[in-house]
């Protein structure tokens, strides 16, 4: 049996185990060594960012976390990064699900970004977990006009009228922009039909690989920001980290007596390379800054980020060799077809 | 007396001086500041026939404005904008009483009673939840608008303008409306008149009729006419054909291999409810497939993934052992539920294949991100496998793991193709004019637009902008 | 009967949910209809319950092949029906420590939450994980380049497969991003693609879908297909 054969009849466990070792080692190697690859960010997921960018501090944002552990993978950084922007930003975030295990997506993404990066946001003022509702579409369909209806306690069991934020908020119509990261239904496209597009307000979706497809006809009027699959998620948390650290450089610039616009400028050029930092405190043009002060910058420039922000873009080595097997494959796959064929026209 | 006359004399003089530079400066004032005259018989009326959330406001344009600019439409906050900013008033204002309950409480009860931190910060959170809960009523908004209520703008018109329609109103809100004038100052700045007078109050309640959604009204009576049309036409005995669809003529052959074989059909109606279209297509493959399965004897096997769907396709089989004259073959216990959830399903339906070995597996209805599980799962024990789904994202894998794919309409042509009776053929054709009637509305819009950018026309602009407003986006 | 009343049935909810869409005063009718579905469904899910019941307590009785696992399916269903319905080991709600059964079900560590944990959610993203390894199986086997537009599927497979990597990037990292060529740059292309030819593909596929989900419901409304109800008369 020669090695077109061996292939043609090649057990399929032989590929399950080429894709274990392609998505395996990767992971490994990236666990290791901390490294990432860089990401250049798309429009869509800049759309996405400048959305939320655009809106004033303490804008109300819904967030609909319609996904569960199994598309966790892809739509957890996405749900990391929309709450890292809205709480660095000062949004107030009200958390919804309508699928049931969203609402232990909801916990597990705001115990990890908001319980241990902004431990100072009150619960009931600067957000709060309006749980699971069960009826799928029927409740987006009822809380465009009516949101008490579906949403009379919190998922803790306090009522409405006892959490300072809800104050106000009748419909979804009160809300100044809606986000959703969405595995399939309901989900992103129910969104799109009942809420975003009579109401014209704003929506962002994070959504599963398989789902963007069918988003891409909504963009940019019905949805304004869009992140498919991990590769979404992995160029908005780039872009989102990097805005973080320019905030963080800012407000140390700022304190060092740097003034607007140069603060702005440095900021900006310190988050892209952080070794610029190191250098820039050295010249001339510091001279005005405390040691103090220049201490604190360059340790926010060079401070490494915490791992739970980096989630999507580690995911991206595997993907990359994951990606390049199914290239090897498809040509192997290929080469057997036409040998095949061609011995069995010269027989 | 010199000392008076004088004095006479100098107020006088500066009484004289005053009036000519109060004339001086009214004169520049009329001349360069001049607020334009507000627009008058400002009236405001719900919008007819439409949907509600919409009122047009109507006003006459002042005469003799120089540098008239435009006219600024704005209109009173509704009652849940008004709720709302309240509510941010409120919810700040709550929010410190219940930061200061819980600090008095608390460190009353850690200081003077001597409580655990942990326990006080309990009892804290009691007394600061029931604080917020016994002050909801006193807290009050400090604040209100002019005329008691505050204004919104809306939109700022062109000079040749008298009317404004205005949408996206609440239409259980009652509103009232306002129009300034806005005109150039010699100086080239901005000035606006005085408000004009408040129009009365306008609810834009929905009406009987939304025309707005009139011609998506006609779309569907042209396409359901013609539905209707052709199984009239089918029904007074002119022949309809219908091509062969590849993966429901293979039923037979699926069905026959498993009784060959001695192995059962897997039949997998998809993951939605009954409410979902596709399961109901589904439901009808079934119908034939264990009819089929009837006449040859061979065991089908249906789990299911909701409850509804368990009870309907029980019912659709045992219709179908009772069409082939085989009650007695009849086992309800083969058409169970499984579970809601989608993964569990999943591992059952991929367990019972690689367990029992079916000769034919059929997927038909709706399928997320398990059909690619199934269909590999299926074809690694070596069935022969039909699938059928309208989920675009879905397609792919089944056309890549099965051996036949009903796409889309397809799957929904099942029941005529399989029926084979002239109202479901006839109901397929007006179909067909259905396509017909998209495609001419897609290319005719297509080529309007096309030449309407190019050509810059306005009434081409117009009637694209028609079209968008309001046939897409009924 | 048993026919007549669920056509009526079927008619008169279709009826109104299309008369809904366009008399205002008739839309909350609407929203009835389809809450009505939601009651039905929930009242359903005994049945469901009732079947899984039976055929996996059959399966034990009669020592079928595999009996053990439906005693591990019965096991598992049966406790966290008891865990979830009985709040097992949750403690009172902090706001109500009186009130019995106030505590959250779902709050971390309680065992409701440890079986999300450590049993749903592993389980779950095992089943969903497991398609990377038959999405490969099924390229080796299944992608073929037999004819041309096959040649075309392969092309824009591999442009989509690289572009949304970094080996995009890095392949043609070379064309200049504001140069009139910077469309040609893979992660660009592969996002065109995505927007352009995949979303003309999918919009015909939907509008037909449209037409005939449109088709059907207007049979099944006017009782012409009955086949959902069994078939036949």
């Amino acid at each position: 049996m020669n090695l077109i054969d061996r292939m043609a009849n090649l057990d399929r466990r032989w590929i399950f185990l080429m894709m274990g070792l392609a998505v395996g080692i990767p992971i490994i190697v990236i666990g290791i060594t901390g490294k990432t690859l860089p990401e250049e960010p798309t429009p869509l997921a800049q759309a996405a960012f400048d959305v939320l960018d655009g809106l004033e501090p303490g804008s109300r944002i819904l967030m609909a976390w319609d996904f569960d552990p199994a598309s966790e993978g892809e739509l957890g950084p996405m749900a990391t990064s929309f709450i890292r922007q809205c709480a660095q930003k000062g949004h107030r975030m009200y958390f919804i699900a309508l699928w049931p295990v969203g609402a232990q997506m909801i916990r597990s993404s705001t115990s990890r970004v908001i319980g241990g990066y902004y431990p100072d946001l009150v619960y009931g003022k600067d957000w709060v977990d309006l749980g699971f509702k069960a009826g799928n579409e029927a409740v987006i369909k009822t809380i465009v006009t009516d949101f008490a209806q579906y949403f009379p306690t919190d998922a803790r069991g306090t009522s409405v009228n006892a959490i300072p934020m809800m104050e106000g908020i009748t419909s979804l119509a009160d809300f100044d922009a809606l986000v959703n990261a969405s595995a399939g239904y309901p989900g992103s496209k129910e969104w799109v039909l009942y809420a975003a597009t009579p109401l014209k307000k704003p929506l962002i979706i994070g959504c599963t690989g398989v789902q963007a497809p069918q988003m891409y006809p909504y963009v940019p009027n019905q949805v304004q920001g869009l992140l498919g699959a991990i590769k979404g998620a992995a160029e908005y948390e780039s872009i989102v980290n990097n805005w973080v650290r320019s905030e963080q450089l800012l407000d140390a610039l700022e304190s060092g007596g740097i003034t607007e616009p140069t603060s702005s400028e440095l900021a900006a050029r310190f988050a892209a390379a952080p070794s610029e930092a190191v250098t820039w405190t050295t010249e001339a043009a510091a001279a005005s800054m405390s040691p103090e002060a220049k201490t604190k910058l360059i340790e926010l420039a060079t401070a490494p980020i915490p791992g739970i922000f980096l989630e999507a873009q580690r995911r991206m080595g595997p993907q990359l060799v994951a990606h390049l097997l199914m290239i090897g494959l498809i040509i192997a796959g290929n080469i057997v077809f036409f040998a095949t064929r061609r011995r069995g026209g010269s027989q | 007396m010199k000392r008076p006359s004088s004095l006479l004399q100098t107020n006088s003089i500066l009484a004289m001086l005053t009036v000519m530079i109060v004339m001086v400066v009214m004169v520049m004032v009329s001349g360069s500041f001049a607020a334009p005259p507000a627009p008058t018989d400002v009236v405001a009326e719900d919008l007819p026939a439409d949907g509600g959330g919409a009122a047009m406001v109507t006003w006459t344009i002042p005469t003799g404005v120089d540098g008239l600019e435009g006219f600024q439409v704005w209109r009173t906050e509704a009652v849940s904008e008004t709720t709302s900013r309240v509510g941010n008033e409120r919810g700040a204002a709550l929010l410190g009483v219940q930061n200061q309950a819980y600090q008095n409480e608390y460190q009353r009860l850690v200081g003077v009673e001597g409580v655990a931190p942990e326990d006080a910060s309990m009892q804290a959170r009691i007394v600061a939840r029931q604080a917020v809960i016994d002050q909801r009523d006193s807290v009050t908004p400090t604040e209100t608008g002019p005329h008691g209520r505050f204004w919104v703008l809306v939109d700022t018109v062109s000079a040749d303008t008298d009317r404004l329609q205005v949408g996206k109103l609440s239409p259980s809100d009652e509103y009232r409306f306002m129009v300034y004038t806005v005109a150039k100052t010699a100086d080239g700045g901005v000035a606006k008149s005085e408000a004009s007078a408040e129009t009365g109050m306008v609810l834009p309640a929905a009406s009987g009729i939304d025309v707005k959604r009139l011609p998506l009204f006609f779309i569907l009576l042209l396409l359901c006419g013609s539905v209707l049309f052709f199984i009239h036409w089918a029904r007074s005995g002119r022949p309809i054909t219908i091509r062969k669809i590849a993966g429901l003529s293979a039923v037979d052959e699926a069905v026959g291999r498993a009784t060959e074989m001695g192995r059962p059909i897997l039949f997998v109606p998809g993951i939605q409810d009954m409410d979902d279209l596709q399961t109901v297509a589904g439901i009808t493959v079934l119908g034939r497939v264990a009819k089929t399965a009837a006449e040859y004897d061979a065991r089908i096997e249906v789990p299911t993934s909701r409850s509804l769907v368990m009870s309907a396709a029980r019912e659709t089989v045992h219709s179908s052992y009772l069409a082939a004259g085989r009650t007695d073959a009849y086992n309800p216990d083969l058409i169970y539920y499984v579970t809601d959830e989608q993964f569990g399903y999943t591992a059952y339906a991929s367990g019972l294949i690689v367990r029992e070995k079916p000769a034919a597996c059929f997927y038909m209805g709706c399928f997320f991100a398990e059909s690619l599980i199934l269909a590999e799962t299926g074809n690694s024990v070596g069935a022969i496998q039909i699938a059928g789904t309208a989920m675009p994202s879905q397609l792919p894998f089944f056309v890549a793991a099965c051996d036949y794919t009903l796409i889309g309409e397809e799957f929904f042509a099942a029941s005529a193709y399989l029926s084979g009776e002239p109202d479901q053929l006839g109901s397929l054709k007006g179909q067909d004019m259905g396509k017909i009637i998209v495609g001419a509305v897609l290319i005719i819009g297509c080529l309007i637009a096309t030449v309407a950018v190019i050509t810059g026309s306005e009434s081409l602009m117009h009637a694209v902008d028609w079209f968008k407003d309001s046939v897409l986006s009924a | 009967m048993k026919r007549i009343v669920p056509l009526w049935i079927t008619a008169i909810v279709g009826l109104v949910l299309i008369v809904s869409n366009f008399l205002p005063g008739t839309r909350s009718w609407g929203e009835e209809a389809t809450t009505w579905f939601g009651i039905i469904a929930a009242v359903a899910f005994v049945l469901g319950g009732g079947s899984l019941l039976k055929v996996h307590l059959k399966k034990i009785s009669d020592r079928n092949s595999g009996w053990a696992y439906s005693m591990i399916v019965l096991g598992t269903f049966s406790a966290t029906l008891a865990i979830g319905l009985f709040k097992i080991g949750v403690a009172p709600n902090p706001s109500f420590p009186d009130v019995p059964w106030s505590g959250d079900v779902q709050g971390q560590g309680t065992p409701f939450w440890w079986v999300y944990e450590y049993v749903f959610k592993p389980l779950t993203a095992t089943m969903f994980a497991m398609l990377a390894f038959y999405i490969a199986s099924a390229a080796f086997r299944a992608f073929r380049a037999k004819n041309f537009e096959a040649v075309l599927l392969l092309g824009t497979a591999f442009i989509i497969l690289l572009g949304r990597t970094f080996a995009g990037y890095f392949m043609t990292s070379w064309i200049p991003v504001d140069g009139p060529f910077s469309g040609l740059r893979l992660e660009e292309l592969s996002v065109y693609i995505m927007q352009v030819f995949n979303t003309a593909g999918n919009r015909a596929i939907i509008i037909g879908i449209a037409l005939g989900i449109a088709g059907t419901s207007l049979k099944i409304i006017m009782g012409l297909d009955r086949s959902y109800l069994g078939g036949g008369d």
